[in-house]
Order: structure tokens, then sequence, then C-alpha cells
């Protein structure tokens, strides 16, 4: 039994008291507790836990970078209850026992339900479908299949990965990005590629996947995901094929809100990332999709990667940057602070909606009686300066590093336990 | 000025300054038996080339000579490099050995400027010989120089650079160098050959050569590489030559006092007739003979010469 006295349930009206019991809301209001552990949550806001639709945990393959364990503690402290796992691992999640493996891991070390996403094609090679089947029956349950990190690029591969996932009823996320238009990019094909001399990624590399996966999913009657949207052109896709009736959703990460190519002049890879940093005009753009809805949610695109990885030249380096425990303060700063979302939106953005995209039933749930306590507390006074070495992943990729970020993170509850609380992961 | 990474950024003053220092010393040399110079005694200079090239390299490894400095070349192919080291341990371990200098061309765009970065504890200054596709920038000192002698001046100068912009760090480092200058720069291409960001550079764009000639005081010809030319980036060299080539035809269209300049290599006949490159108003011999100047007064004032230029 746990009482969280005083918290804001989405930052809306008065302070209440919500009492945990059994790993469900039991009462909100004034309840009476006695013999339970008592939270402080004065001047906290009360959420839903995240849900992290795209995360790299790199276990199996670079548990030099992070694992499971690591990366589970990451996510508790940046306030996620629930994360999807990506394929890419090494060996690849396009089978059942790698898939079974990350989920039984997960559920080891209990700090957040880790969900492996399985691959669409095998060894992500874009060739011939992975037993999607198999894999979605499996103790796993995978409900999410991407060959993310990788597009697949060929239409009749996607056509069949849409059409079968029908059956199947699971979802397919694609990571966009028209391989023949991005033979050796290194960055946004704009100004500042042309200047730094880095080969172009263009925006109409990923626009014209999106649109190419948007009318097959309406043709074979699927549902598709979009993965890290980084375009205003994308955004502008997505708004006509859901003005169709294309049921498409889409997530954006943090660094695509915040963070522009104007990062690049320095050469330091920590700003590599695929798809690339946009303009600044991207970013806005975006922000106001994700307000707007066309946009679902926030997803982080967390990817871990060793020193060696990174402190060299930008060409040699790989792409992908941390993302779990700055996700919400970057929310914060670019979508709060600015009015273009208030707490019932962050909500929604960071919780319900990648919940609902994902099928999951017992995650973005209302604070309310009788809902499972899947919760976050958020300070959202208070701000922190980052610092890559002090983060819970083994790597320390974050481009915010020495930032002062809004929005501090108190507590979060999966099922009715702490994970974590003060900067601390609770095992 | 600790390093030379780029002429972007680079002020007209300290430019201006490496080129007249570049004229005292071919005056100084001009007609000298020996041409060996002590400034950089006791000084040890370091070329790190992990592209090929024989001009940039000879040319720095004849600067640092006459100039007395210990010049040491590493190849990538002969060293530790080849056995997977990264370019940062490379870097300090060429730093701890002494290099007061290390001059590198590298295939990454930008691996310069993170050798900068990683020697910034060190007093080691770098030289850029050349990285990926962003900037060469003694080369456009070279081509200035070249340029002055030729002209006079650049103030107020029209030169238009012509061919593979897209890919050209020579191409980058003049627009930044000769518009610092007070020269105009046009660039004339195919829109395949020009970065699809040019629109923020300052110069005027042109895809036809034969409308910009006339009012020129310098056609800088880039090369053209050969993978380029299987790369869909035109349809062929012949397409390319016709519209692009410098033939006998085009160069009588040049004003009677404009100067040809080519980096090199040349591909002949198809960037450049070989009357055109052999003609007295082709400067590409001089550009070579400036460059061991202009680099010698490079090292001059990085390595020697900290206090004179701000």
């Amino acid at each position: 039994m746990t009482l969280l006295k005083g918290a804001v349930p989405y930052g809306e009206g008065d302070p209440v008291d919500i009492l945990i019991e059994d790993g469900f809301v039991s009462e909100i209001g004034t309840p009476e507790s006695d013999g339970g552990e008592v939270i402080d949550a004065h001047g906290l806001i009360a959420l839903p836990g995240f849900v992290d639709l795209h995360t790299h945990l790199r276990e199996p393959g670079r548990e030099d970078t992070e694992t499971i364990e690591t990366g589970s503690a990451a996510a508790a402290l940046g306030g996620y209850t629930a994360v999807f796992a990506m394929a890419n691992t090494d060996p690849v999640a396009d089978n059942p026992v790698i898939v079974e493996h990350v989920w039984r891991r997960g559920r080891e070390v209990g700090l957040v339900d880790v969900h492996p996403i399985g691959a669409v094609t095998v060894g992500l090679k874009g060739e011939r479908l992975a037993e999607l089947g198999a894999m979605a029956r499996s103790d796993a349950n995978v409900r999410i299949f991407s060959d993310d990190g990788l597009c697949v690029a060929d239409p009749l591969i996607m056509r069949r990965a849409l059409e079968y996932s029908r059956g199947l009823d699971v979802l397919i996320a694609q990571h966009a990005e028209e391989p023949r238009l991005t033979v050796g990019a290194q960055a946004h094909e704009g100004e500042t590629a042309a200047r730094l001399g880095l080969a172009g990624w263009p925006a109409a590399a990923e626009e014209s996947i999106v649109a190419r996966d948007c009318l097959l999913a309406g043709h074979v009657g699927a549902r598709l995901h979009v993965c890290h949207v980084s375009t205003a052109g994308t955004a502008d896709v997505l708004r006509w094929a859901k003005a169709r009736g294309t049921q498409v959703s889409a997530e954006v990460t943090p660094h695509h809100l915040l963070l522009d190519d104007d990062r690049l002049n320095t050469y330091d890879p920590v700003n590599k990332v695929n798809p690339p940093l946009r303009t600044s005009s991207d970013a806005k753009a975006l922000r106001e999709a994700l307000a707007e809805g066309v946009i679902d949610c926030v997803a982080t695109d967390h990817a871990p990667h060793a020193p060696q990885d990174k402190d060299c030249e930008w060409s040699a380096a790989r792409p992908g940057m941390l993302g779990l425990q700055t996700a919400l303060s970057v929310v914060v700063r670019t979508m709060v602070q600015p009015g273009l979302l208030d707490w019932r939106g962050v909500a929604r953005v960071m919780s319900e909606r990648p919940a609902e995209i994902a099928g999951l039933p017992d995650h973005g749930r209302p604070i309310a009686a009788g809902e499972p306590a899947n919760l976050v507390l958020v300070d959202p006074k208070a701000t922190w300066t980052v610092n890559g070495a002090r983060l819970a992943s083994l790597a320390g990729n974050t481009p915010y590093e020495g930032m002062e970020l809004p929005g501090v993170v108190k507590a979060t509850m999966l099922r009715g336990k702490l994970t974590a609380r003060d900067g601390q992961a609770v095992r | 000025m600790k390093h030379l990474l780029s002429c972007d950024g680079l002020s007209r003053d300290a430019a201006t300054a490496v080129l007249d220092t570049a004229d005292s010393l071919k005056q100084t040399l001009l007609g000298r038996e020996v041409r060996k110079l002590p400034t950089l005694r006791g000084r040890t200079v370091i070329t790190m080339f992990y592209e090929n090239s024989t001009r940039t390299r000879v040319s720095f490894e004849i600067a640092g000579k006459w100039m007395s400095a210990d010049v040491v070349n590493v190849s990538s192919s002969g060293s530790s490099v080849g056995k997977g080291e990264s370019l940062r341990d490379t870097a300090l371990t060429l730093a701890a050995a002494g290099a007061d200098c290390v001059i590198v061309r590298h295939p990454a765009s930008g691996a310069v400027h993170r050798l900068a970065g990683w020697l910034s504890h060190t007093h080691t200054s770098v030289v850029n010989a050349g990285d990926g596709t962003h900037e060469h920038p003694t080369q456009a000192l070279l081509d200035a120089a070249t340029l002055r002698e030729r002209l006079g001046g650049l103030d107020g100068r029209r030169i238009a650079i012509v061919g593979d912009v897209l890919h050209s760090r020579v191409a980058r480092s003049n627009v930044h160098l000769l518009t610092t200058l007070g020269a105009e720069v046009v660039l004339v291409a195919p829109p395949t050959l020009l970065p699809t960001g040019v629109s923020g550079w300052p110069v005027t764009v042109s895809h036809e050569l034969d409308a910009e000639l006339s009012a020129v005081d310098a056609v800088m010809m880039l090369r053209v590489q050969a993978e380029r030319m299987h790369g869909g980036f035109f349809p062929s060299a012949r397409e390319y030559s016709i519209a692009y080539g410098l033939s006998e035809a085009r160069m009588r269209l040049l004003p009677d006092h404009a100067v040809v300049l080519h980096p090199g290599p040349m591909l002949r006949g198809m960037e450049i007739a070989s009357v055109v490159a052999d003609s007295p108003r082709a400067a590409i011999t001089d550009q070579v003979r400036n460059g061991v100047h202009v680099r010698m007064a490079v090292l001059y004032h990085l390595l020697a010469g900290e206090e004179e230029v701000a």
C-alpha cells in the first residue's frame, strides 16, 4: 500500500492523495492510509507512466554500450513504464528465440515492461519476411515489427509485410529512408551540409517513402507506423494521409524537436543521428504537428554508442544519441514551455497514444480508481543539468551535455512498485 | 593562429599576412643557389596523408625543408593506421613524439577539426591539407597568390570556378577566400554538380560557361573525378566536355588579361584543352611554384610567427 500525497493529476485542479493497493489505484481524493508508505508529492504532477515505442537496448550484441538492465534503469529514471526494444541487435531479433530472450530479461530486471520489436525481414536485409507469426505467438507476444536502422525499401516486400500484418493484428513500423537517395549520406541536405562538405540526406528520401507507404497501407487496409519523423514535408504527407483515412501513426524524437543542423559546425559526431538533425524550420513544423496530433507521439530512438564509435571523424561515427532520461525534459522545453502542449497533452504524446498504437492494455490509462498504477511524478518547476557520465546508460552519448533542462522525474511506479525515486533506480 | 583548418572564418588580415609573407619568401629565394632558410630549424613537421597525393605532399615537404624544419612523412598504408588505429590515437601519438605541426589530408570532411580538438591540450598545430569534400585552404591560398601576382590584386575581380563544385574542397576554400579578399565568384556547373545548399553561399551560380567567360578576370577549372563520370552526375564525359570543358574556342571568349587556373591533376581534352593548358594565360605551373612559398608562409605563421599574426 502506497499513498501519493498532494499530487496534481495532469497538472489540473487541486492536489489530491492517490492510494495505491495491489498494483492498482484504489482511491483518489483524501483516502485514509494505515501503515503503508507515504510519498510526499506536493508540488508534483502525476501522469500515466510513459511508453517509448522506439528504444535501442543493444542486448544481445553490444552489451558494452547498454544492457536490458541499464537501459531499463534509464527508462525508469526517465519516467517510462514500458519500452519497445528495436530489433537491430546482434544477432537480429528476427526469430522467437531472440525476442523471448529480450522479453524474459526485461521481466527479470523488472524496472520497466520491455517489449521486443521483431524484425520485418530476415537479418534486416529487406529481402524476405521474417517469421512474424512465430514471433507474435511467442511468449514475447510481439506486437510491433520494424527493420529500424534500415528501411524496408523494396516496395513489394513492404506491401507484403503490411498485408501480412493484418492477419496477425500487428503493426509495421517503418524507418523511412529511400536508400538510393541516401548513399553515403552524412547530414541533412541543405546549406549546412553544403558548407561542411558532408554528403546530403535529402528530406525527400524520407517523405517519398512515407508517401509510398501511406498509399500501400491504404491499398491493403493495413496500419502503418512511421518512425522518427524528421521533416516538415513528412508532417504534410501525414496530414494528407490521415485526412483521407489512412490508418497511419507517427512518432517524433525529442532531438528532432529541439536540435537542428546548426549543431554540426564542430563536426562532433555526438550530433550525428539517423535521420539527421534537420533545419530549425523543420523542428518548428514538427513541434506544431505534434501539438496538432498529426504526429501522434514522442519516441526516444534512444541509441547508446561506445566512445570509440563517437570519438572519431564524422563519417566514421555511428549515428544515434541517448534519449530515455532526457525525453520528458526536452518535451517540457519544446512543447510545454512555449504553450504548445499542456500536461494533459504530455500524457497524450508520451503515454496514452503510444500505448494505444502498440495495443498495450495496461499502460497509458487514466489516473483513476481501478486503473493499473503505472505512474510518474514530475516536478514541473525543477531543472537539472545533463551529464552523460552520470546517466544510467552505459554509454554517455548525449547531445544535451551541460544543458540545463526543465522538468524532473521524481518517481516512477510500475504496477504499484516504485522503479525510480529521486534520481535512483529502485531494484 | 594555431591551426589552419579552413578558409571559412579566415580573416582578410590573416589571409593577406600569409600571402604577403609568401611574396617576400619568394623574393628572398629568387635566384639563390641554396634555397634554404634557417627559420624553422629544430621544428618537427609531420605530414599525415590518408589519401594518395603527390603534389600537395611534396609541396609541403619542400616547404618544410626549405625552412629547415625536420619533415617526417607518414602514409596511412605504412603505419599503424593500416592496423586499425583510430585517427585520435595516431594524432596523440605523433604529438607525443614531438610534432610541432601535423599536416593532414583525410577523406572525411571535418577530420582536421576533430584532430585540432583532440590536440587542443598540446602545442601541436594542425594544417588541413584537404579534408574530404570540405576544404583545402592552402590550395586556395596558392590560387590567391597566383591571381594577385597575375592580376595585381583581387578586389573587384570576377573569378569563375567551373566544374564539380559539389565534391570539391578546392572550390569551397576558394569561395570563402576569394570573396574575403574582395573578389566576386561565379560558380559554373551543371545543377547535379552543385550542392543543394549553394544558395547560402556568397556567389552567383550559372549553368552556362559561354555566357560567363567574357566578363571574368580568371577562370578556375576543377578536376572531374573519374568516379563522378560513372555516377550519373552527367550523361557522358563527351557531353561534359562540350558544355564545361575549356576549349581553345572558349579561351578566345576570355578578355586578354584573363588567367586560367587548374588545381591539377588535369584531364587534358576533357576539362581543359591541351592548347589552353599550355598557353601563356595558363598559370598552372605558377600555382605549383607559389604553392611551396604559400606553404612556407603558413608554416612560418603557425610555428614561428605566433606573436606577429593576430
